[in-house]
């Protein structure tokens, strides 16, 4: 019986279900855009889906291994992962190339379907997306759009105790 | 009668000095009492080349005419007919005129060399097929005359010949590579800074890995292989929940210093949906960046499968998602896990954990 009940209590997220992309890129995502994102995937009932974006150089192929930014990608997206299961939330990660953010970021909502898009302002520390990127996807996001912007006043030590392992639980 | 030796001489773009070298190692072979002739030489109007020409014997070129324009190929019944023990021709990849017997050169070159002859050749890496379209977003420019990756697989030696971008750039300002009215514009071009130093990354890398690819059969044997690598072998499916068996596999990659290898089983007959195809191609794109391979096999007994893949690869680690079985079937058929287990001996099987069932466990 216990076996049976372990089953029934999975509920997976249905194919169908609706879909919250935070993209991020440069090796950090805010954590007060992320408990943002948190909240408001919580209030739709939709799956987080952290994309962490990789800018390939034109050397290489666009598919190319891309083992140093990979490095700082994945224990992030556990992090982010983390934090939204912690918060009971669904959460789907994905790792996505392009020339530019802004290249992957297409690339990525090109090849699957999301409903909304929550993305991070520029930081005071140089995170998040530049002025032109956030006006480029306002102009082309086939998906209602939101643009977080973390408390410009959140000083150091505040922003410390909202660090990311601090999120995480 | 056994296959001529294949030297290809490997650039990163014009100018570099490929067809220079191929004639020096051909007067040096003639030094040494070796039959050396060109079966063709691309008329590049260069002084050092000519210069370095003289003295080897040329074979007569085939001339062909299609209205007013007469071309100039090469003859390879007359090369074969020739016997010599080594052949220099230039540009493998050259695509020859209407009505010759072989669309490319480098298919007269496999002529040549089952004739027993020993052939020098050069190519720029930008035709190499498989690059074309790293070439094209690169430079703007589609490449045209293309060659197939495994005519360097199959060659006996690939050569590097290497020019930095600014000597290159020097020797084209000199009018050592094209007249200096054409070389201006070149510069401006094909001929960019950022442009060769992207294309020598690429040439570098290609060498290194025809390096790598040589040394490895000879080197290791595939049972020694599985004695001293570890090598993961990740379980998936097309859902979205396998990108996290990849990157798991990836972390602990990491640490083994272990090579990955991605495995679907598509039951046989099987047509993947919509969804999975994007699923799919989502899965693919991921283990790209990875730098995990990604395999597919038809199969209806997913453990077995596993099995052969594992042998054939060297696979010591079985990462797998957690099973999403019915319990009757663990009933009637035994569960997954213990299949492995039992029927995959010598392998360290590894279950990635469903995050979201820890949380829902309040572990």
């Amino acid at each position: 019986m216990t076996g049976l009940a372990f089953w029934r209590r999975r509920r997976p997220v249905p194919p169908g279900g609706r879909r919250l992309l935070v993209p991020f890129t440069n090796g950090e995502l805010d954590p007060v855009v992320l408990r943002a994102a948190i909240r408001i995937s919580k209030v739709w009932d939709a799956t987080l889906v952290p994309a962490y974006l990789i800018v390939t150089p034109l050397g290489f192929n666009l598919d190319s291994p891309m083992q140093a930014q990979v490095a700082q990608a994945v224990p992030l997206l556990e992090a982010v992962e983390h934090a939204g299961l912690r918060a009971g939330l669904p959460v789907d990660a994905r790792i996505e190339t392009g020339r530019s953010a802004t290249h992957a970021l297409q690339r990525l909502w090109e090849a699957e379907r999301f409903d909304r898009i929550v993305v991070p302002a520029p930081t005071v520390r140089g995170h998040g997306f530049t002025p032109k990127e956030l006006q480029w996807i306002l102009m082309h996001a086939p998906y209602e759009t939101m643009i977080l912007r973390p408390d410009p006043e959140l000083d150091e030590e505040r922003r410390a105790a909202y660090s990311l392992e601090a999120v995480a639980g | 009668m056994a296959r001529g030796h294949y030297r290809i001489l490997v650039g990163m773009a014009a100018g570099v000095g490929k067809t220079y070298r191929m004639l020096l190692e051909g007067r040096q072979a003639q030094d040494q009492g070796i039959d050396v002739v060109i079966g063709y030489l691309e008329p590049h109007d260069r002084p050092e080349t000519a210069v370095l020409s003289e003295g080897l014997e040329v074979v007569p070129r085939l001339r062909t005419a299609h209205g007013e324009l007469e071309f100039e190929e090469m003859d390879v019944d007359a090369v074969v007919r020739r016997a010599p023990q080594l052949a220099l021709v230039d540009e493998l990849a050259h695509t020859n005129a209407r009505g010759m017997r072989h669309e490319k050169r480098y298919q007269d070159i496999a002529d040549v060399l089952d004739a027993g002859v020993d052939v020098i050749s050069t190519v720029n890496v930008q035709h190499l097929e498989s690059l074309n379209d790293a070439i094209f977003e690169l430079t703007g420019v589609r490449v045209r005359e293309t060659f197939p990756d495994r005519i360097l697989d199959e060659a006996d030696e690939v050569v590097l010949v290497d020019l930095s971008p600014e000597e290159l750039q020097e020797r084209l300002r000199a009018g050592k590579v094209y007249p200096r009215e054409r070389a201006a514009v070149a510069l401006e071009n094909f001929f960019k800074q950022e442009n060769l130093a992207a294309l020598r990354e690429l040439v570098l890398r290609e060498v290194a890995e025809d390096v790598e690819a040589r040394r490895q059969p000879s080197a290791l044997e595939p049972l020694s292989k599985q004695a001293v690598a570890e090598r993961i072998l990740a379980l998936i499916e097309p859902q979205s929940k396998s990108q996290r068996i990849l990157r798991r596999a990836w972390r602990s990659a990491q640490r083994l210093g272990a090579e990955i290898d991605s495995l679907w089983v598509r039951p046989r007959g099987y047509e993947p949906t919509a969804e999975e195809a994007i699923q799919l191609a989502a899965l693919r794109r991921l283990a790209s960046v990875l730098g995990i391979h990604f395999l597919e096999e038809d199969g209806d007994d997913l453990v077995e499968a596993v099995g052969r893949v594992a042998g054939e690869r060297g696979s010591t680690y079985v990462f797998v998602g957690t099973p999403d079985e019915r319990r009757r079937v663990e009933i009637l058929r035994g569960s997954l896990l213990s299949r492995m287990v039992r029927e995959l001996p010598g392998l360290d099987i590894r279950v990635v954990a469903d995050r979201a069932l820890r949380e829902e466990h309040g572990l």
